[in-house]
């Protein structure tokens, strides 16, 4: 491509830059492809649909890695250059920010059916709203003629060098075929550059691509059979030969899906910043009032600045009481943490906290050594009761473990937490029959002060009487 | 005064949305993937972006994409994820670009475990990726900051055009504690480089290729000028009774939690010892360290790693003083007493007998 050897075309395409600013030397009017090669002839194909859509301002061309690396060079208009084979990844970036925009993809056959495989067929089954057009010259141009996925059986190339064996290394990829088993894409089309008649076909291929773009249609892509004279050792008009001999029979051209006319125009809005939806939608998150100074008075020595591990099966709840018992030790402004075990270790049936509650700032939220373990299944007795320090507290729900713990050197409550959340009609409130017997027992906070900050943290208003009584149930039990 | 108790991961996206952003790209992995829940979850209803990209090395290029058209983006993964990501970090620093990449540690090398680790020190902090760069990297140890370093690095990336990057671990990530909000950001910063399919930015163009070595040369001295001025003003860290110590511990994270509990015991059995919490990894605060190396006659440092942020911490006091290392790694996590035992041992004798 030089500007002044257009052969079919008249005027110079305004999406073009006349003169090539961005190319070392600086104001050349020459292109950096080889003679012969089918990227100029796209380019301006591409730049004349531009144009006549009358998109150019609203057009970000992104440049791949490959021979096409310098697109910046020559496309007037807004220009990503982009790592190899990410190109739809990048313009599905693009393309969500910017809704208005309109996204080329150009990227050759490493690029797009090699490196970039995943990202062109999660694009493409996305349905992003880009223009992909894919230039398939069976061959890696920019690194010195390597093999392509599109390489024909037999093709000698730098590393095929006594011609591709399909045993070896598989099937030249048909990218186009492929990607119309999809059913987001609205149009994928193969053409060839060789004779003035395909490039005809080609630049109607191009147009209708970037117009599906235009009327928010959805993915458009297509692919261009396309002369690499160089990569292929041979003279210009060979290769333009070659494609129709060699290329064409192996890619067949044709429109390989189109569903334009059929599908609705997806209108996307550009992501805001909507300062009052924030501000409304975390308003609505639970918070608590701080009150007062954080103090144990009235609170036996032993009970004050506990390190409490809470621990059951899946499904009773233990994270969640743990949580609310920080929460109302934070209400009454106390520093609190709550750690949870996560990952296997919450898995297989077993979930426990660890919750510290102190008048100063909590160092580590880790509890190794609890002063207080509430065991509310067998299992949990069993692997935390060892670690119990010396004159701590365990509650255990009774309903479930028969079997006392053994241990003497601790305070022992037993708390009959599932049959009394079972006589209120729900098994799953034992977790606050056990926060209330807790609470009861040690008399660290009251029952008005666990409901207020149910009040203040909890959604489900339906289940705030039931959750009460259940509080209710646990303070009564250790009378 | 309202507080709430959140997870710590909850309070980064949370931070992240109230600094303005409103794009996530990302891809499942624990211990992470609720960042990217929750994102999944308010996003959209703010008429932000979410996907669930294909893969890690999708999700940041799509940061890179939103990168351009100057959105405020960010991306969250775990270790192994992040190892992914490198090639696309590497193109947003050579494209300039700012974005917020967070990375949730967990144990390695390879699959590894979902338990909280540092081992991805080396990669965050001295560059994964290739080429000659700097990442911006804060380092939270509790779910406030994870909220607060998540808006300062969307801030100082946007400030630097440079990615940044909280770095973090698996429990900040889901421990919960008293999280105070503050407003959400009203306004954010022009971006005139930026691709914005207009006929003002039609001109722009972003870019990493430059094939002359005197045009990289001279970009990369560009960008360390750009690092020079970073590593004068945005160090920051936290000191803990450094005033008389004769040893200073030195951890971020995680484990200066664990440190500040273990100084909290040797104290009351008269050790004088402090602790050095560096909040931004890099710019590291190597001068203050030198400084500290004036007074203090030892430091301690301990990791999640068999010793990565150490290296730093020697370069800083230059040999003038023992910098003994407490590691543990694979996802274990040092007990206080474990840490109480390595200090009293790395306590130097001066320090006891005056
Ligand atoms: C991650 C990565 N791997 C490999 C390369 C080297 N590389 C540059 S271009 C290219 C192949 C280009 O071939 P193609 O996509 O067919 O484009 P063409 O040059 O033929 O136009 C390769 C392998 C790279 N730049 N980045
Ligand atoms: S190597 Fe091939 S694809 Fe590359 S510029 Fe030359 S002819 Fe074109």
């Amino acid at each position: 491509m030089s500007n002044s050897a257009g052969s079919t075309v008249i005027q110079w395409p305004e999406s073009l830059y006349h003169t090539f600013h961005r190319k070392p030397g600086g104001g050349q009017e020459s292109t950096h492809y080889c003679p012969g090669c089918g990227h100029g002839v796209l380019h301006k194909l591409i730049a004349e649909a531009m144009d006549d859509l009358g998109i150019r301002e609203r057009t970000i061309f992104l440049s791949p890695v490959g021979c096409s690396v310098f697109g910046y060079y020559y496309f007037n208009c807004g220009n990503v250059q982009v790592a190899h084979g990410r190109a739809p990844a990048v313009g599905t970036g693009v393309k969500r920010a910017l809704p208005h925009s309109i996204v080329i993809s150009y990227q050759g056959d490493g690029d797009l059916a090699a490196i970039g495989t995943s990202n062109i067929l999660h694009a493409a089954n996305r349905g992003e709203s880009i223009t992909v057009f894919f230039v398939n010259n069976a061959i890696y141009g920019m690194t010195g003629g390597q093999m392509a996925p599109t390489t024909l059986e037999g093709q000698r190339t730098s590393t095929t060098p006594r011609g591709r064996v399909i045993e070896e290394t598989g099937y030249p990829l048909r990218m186009s075929e492929l990607l119309s088993t999809l059913h987001a894409p609205v149009y994928i089309e193969r053409v060839a550059l060789t004779d003035a008649k395909h490039i005809m076909a080609a630049r109607r291929a191009v147009r209708k691509a970037l117009k599906a773009q235009v009327d928010g249609k959805g993915f458009s892509m297509v692919e261009v059979l396309s002369p690499c004279p160089i990569g292929w050792k041979m003279e210009p008009s060979k290769a333009k030969e070659w494609v129709k001999e060699h290329l064409m029979p192996a890619f067949p051209l044709g429109v390989y899906k189109d569903v334009i006319a059929e599908r609705e125009p997806r209108v996307r809005s550009a992501p805001e910043l909507n300062v009052e939806g924030v501000e409304e939608l975390f308003a609505a998150e639970p918070t608590v009032e701080r009150t007062g100074e954080p103090t144990w008075e009235g609170i036996a020595e032993r009970y004050r600045e506990p390190q409490i591990k809470i621990a059951g099966f899946g499904g009773q709840g233990v994270l969640f009481l743990g949580s609310l018992l920080a929460n109302v030790a934070l209400r009454k402004n106390f520093h609190v943490t709550w750690l949870p075990a996560y990952g296997p270790e919450s898995r297989g049936g077993t979930a426990n906290c660890n919750v510290v509650i102190s008048q100063d700032p909590v160092a580590s939220p880790m509890v190794s050594k609890p002063t207080v373990l509430m065991a509310l299944n067998g299992p949990s007795l069993e692997r935390f009761e060892p670690h119990l320090l010396p004159g701590g507290v365990l509650v255990y729900n009774s309903t479930l473990i028969s079997q006392p713990p053994s241990r003497k050197d601790v305070e022992v409550v037993a708390v009959p937490a599932t049959a009394v959340a079972d006589e209120l009609g729900h098994t799953r409130v034992a977790n606050l029959v056990m926060l209330g017997a807790f609470l009861g027992h040690t008399g660290m906070f009251t029952q008005a002060e666990v409901e207020v900050t149910m009040d203040q943290t909890l959604k489900q208003a339906a289940m705030m009487e039931l959750n009460r009584q259940a509080v209710e149930r646990g303070f009564g039990s250790v009378g | 005064m309202a507080v709430e108790l959140v997870k710590g991961n909850d309070a980064l996206l949370r931070g992240a949305v109230l600094a303005g952003c409103r794009t996530f790209y990302g891809y499942p992995i624990t211990p992470s993937s609720e960042i990217a829940e929750s994102a999944a979850s308010v996003l959209p209803t703010l008429g932000g972006t979410f996907v669930q990209s294909e893969c890690e090395v999708a999700a940041i290029q799509m940061v890179y994409g939103a990168a351009s058209a100057g959105e405020r983006v960010m991306t969250a993964s775990s270790s192994p994820g992040i190892s992914l990501k490198q090639e696309g970090i590497s193109y947003l620093v050579g494209s300039e670009l700012p974005a917020v990449i967070i990375d949730i540690m967990r144990g390695g090398p390879g699959l590894g475990n979902i338990a909280p680790a540092q081992g991805d020190y080396f990669q965050m902090v001295k560059g994964g990726g290739h080429g000659d760069y700097r990442l911006i990297v804060l380092a939270p140890n509790s779910p406030q900051e994870m909220c607060d370093l998540a808006m300062l690095a969307f801030e100082l990336a946007d400030r630097y055009r440079n990615p940044a990057v909280v770095l973090s671990d698996g429990f900040t990530g889901q421990m919960m504690e008293a999280v105070e909000f503050p407003p959400p950001v009203s306004e954010l910063p022009e971006k005139e480089w930026a691709v914005r399919a207009t006929a003002e930015t039609a001109g722009n163009l972003i870019n990493s290729i430059r094939l002359d070595p005197e045009e990289l040369e001279e970009h990369v001295i560009n960008l360390f000028a750009k690092y020079a001025r970073i590593e004068a003003v945005e160090a920051r860290w936290e000191e803990v009774q450094t005033e008389d110590a004769e040893l200073v511990l030195v951890g971020y994270g995680f484990v200066s939690r664990l440190l500040k509990a273990a100084l909290g015991r040797v104290r009351s059995r008269g050790l004088r010892v402090g602790m050095l919490r560096p909040i931004t990894l890099w710019p590291f605060p190597s001068q203050r360290l030198r400084e500290l190396a004036d007074t203090a006659k030892g430091f301690l440092v301990a990791e999640l790693s068999t010793g990565q942020m150490v290296e730093d911490v020697r370069l800083a006091v230059d040999g003038r003083r023992p910098v003994a290392f407490h590691g543990r790694y694979g996802g274990a996590v040092p007990s206080v007493d474990e840490l109480v035992a390595a200090i009293e041992k790395a306590y130097p004798e001066e320090g006891r007998s005056a």
